[in-house]
Formats: structure tokens, sequence, C-alpha cells
């Protein structure tokens, strides 16, 4: 039987206010299903840094949602400028977002780190040039 | 501390969740790095912070941070306020500063998260 809920969002890249309307939902869904709150947070925590980046960095993308009642996998996928160097990124602090992005509050360098932070797996795919894709991964029972 | 007293002590206007002000904090966040708040605090957490656009609520949204307060005097637009109404939260506008605004709080009895540094 499967148990799986899949669920397909497209992430506007145009308006960064509009920016976690997709974390937003998901976190919805996830509490209307009875999930444990402490791994909905996790879930939402990761998801939006990702929705961000995607806004702030690759004009938006897509965000697929694989929902079962042991984990909750998420992909980001986008068509942005790659990351040129993945292990830079992962460090804390590390950033290239604008000033723009910044005076909004965001582009201190922690959004890779904290999706790490919050999951229990986090894997990254990424071609400079043609986009990044990341896998986040977050078990239910751990929490 | 009920959230009814955070008005109070910081003499702060109730912008919205006016009906949901007995409600508590456990502690409280000074911040405006969106980004550090993602990384560092707890839940049942009070934000204070002085930055204003709708990822202030967002990010709250999703740190299942309930109540924020703007500090300096600072009023968000409705639209704002109206994205806070609709996810329940409450949200307070003081003229006090940011520091002086925590110090109030702290000193009152509502202690923050100390990233796991202890009182010596």
């Amino acid at each position: 039987m499967d148990n799986t809920l899949d669920l397909h969002f497209t992430v506007d890249g145009s308006d960064f206010t509009l920016a976690g309307e997709t974390s937003s939902k998901v976190k919805k869904t996830l509490n209307q299903l009875g999930f444990n709150p402490a791994v909905v947070r996790r879930v939402a925590i990761a998801m939006y840094e990702g929705e961000i980046n995607m806004v702030i960095h690759a004009n938006g993308g897509t965000i697929d949602v694989q929902i079962s009642p042991e984990r909750i996998v998420a992909y980001l996928r986008d068509t942005g400028p790659g990351i040129p160097d993945v292990e830079k990124a992962m460090q804390e602090g590390y950033s290239t977002a604008t000033n723009k992005v910044r005076e909004l509050g965001f582009g201190a360098g922690m959004g890779l780190p904290n999706m790490k932070k919050y999951t229990d797996e986090m894997e990254i795919e990424t071609t400079v040039g043609e986009g990044t894709t990341v896998k986040l991964v977050i078990n239910v029972q751990q929490a | 501390m009920k959230l009814s007293e955070v008005r109070d002590i910081l003499n702060a206007k109730v912008l919205t969740g006016e009906e949901l002000l007995e409600n508590e904090v456990n502690s409280a966040c000074g911040c405006d790095l969106m980004s550090d708040v993602l990384a560092f605090v707890k839940d049942r957490a009070l934000l204070l912070t002085g930055l204003m656009n709708p990822q202030v609520i967002r990010t709250a949204e999703m740190m299942d941070i309930t109540a924020i307060v703007f500090v300096r005097g600072k009023v968000p637009e409705d639209s704002l306020v109206g994205m806070a109404k609709m996810k329940d939260m409450v949200l307070l506008s003081t003229e006090y500063p940011l520091y002086i605004a925590c110090g109030k709080l702290y000193l009152d009895g509502l202690r923050g998260n100390q990233g796991g540094i202890v009182d010596g």
C-alpha cells in the first residue's frame, strides 16, 4: 500500500515578499495531518530557508514534497546560477546575497547551514549555469 | 510572562491579537536578522525587532513564534497586520528602542534563550 502524499509547488521568484508561501502551505498541511509539532517545525524552517534561497539566488523554481508516516522528503529545484563552491556555501557566515536582501533580514550566510541543522539528510546537486536541486529528508520518528 | 504584561511593561500598542493577550511567552529574542532567528530561537518565544516586512511574519510562523513586538515606534502596514491576524499572531508596537525594550522585559523576569551559556 502506498502511504505517500505527493505535493507539487511552483515558487515565484519575482517577488521576495511572497517567499515562504510554499513552506507556509506545507506547514499547514503537516499540522492538519497531525505530525508532531517538533517535526513540522524542522520541516518548515529547512524548507523556508531553501525557498528563500530559490527566490534570492535563482529566480524561483519548484518544490516537491513527499509525505509519509516515516519521513518527509522535499526536493527544491531551480534553474538558477548553481553553486560554484558548495563547501564554502555550507560555511556559516558565507554569503553572496545582495544588500537589498540583507536589508530584509536575510543573507547572513546561515541558510544552507540551517537547512543541514534541521534535517536528517541533505543532498545538494548543483551545476554552475544550470541550476541546483536540494534534497531534504526529515525522519518522523526521531523528533 | 503573559503578553498583557509585555504590553504594559513596554507601554505598547496592540496592533492585532487583543484576544490572545492572556497567552504566555517563555523567552524572548531581540533581533533584526531573520536568518539568526531561524537558527537560534526556541519556541514559545517573543520576537522583538525593528524590521518590518512580510518575512518577519513568515519567519515567526515557521518558528512557532506567536507574538512580535515592533520597536522604535514602528507600525507595519495594514497588509502585514492582516497577515499576522490570519495566523493568530499578536503584534505589538512600542516606542522604546530594541535594547531598552529587551532590558525592561528581562528586568521583569522574561529571560532569553542563552544559547547554551550558563550564568556563573
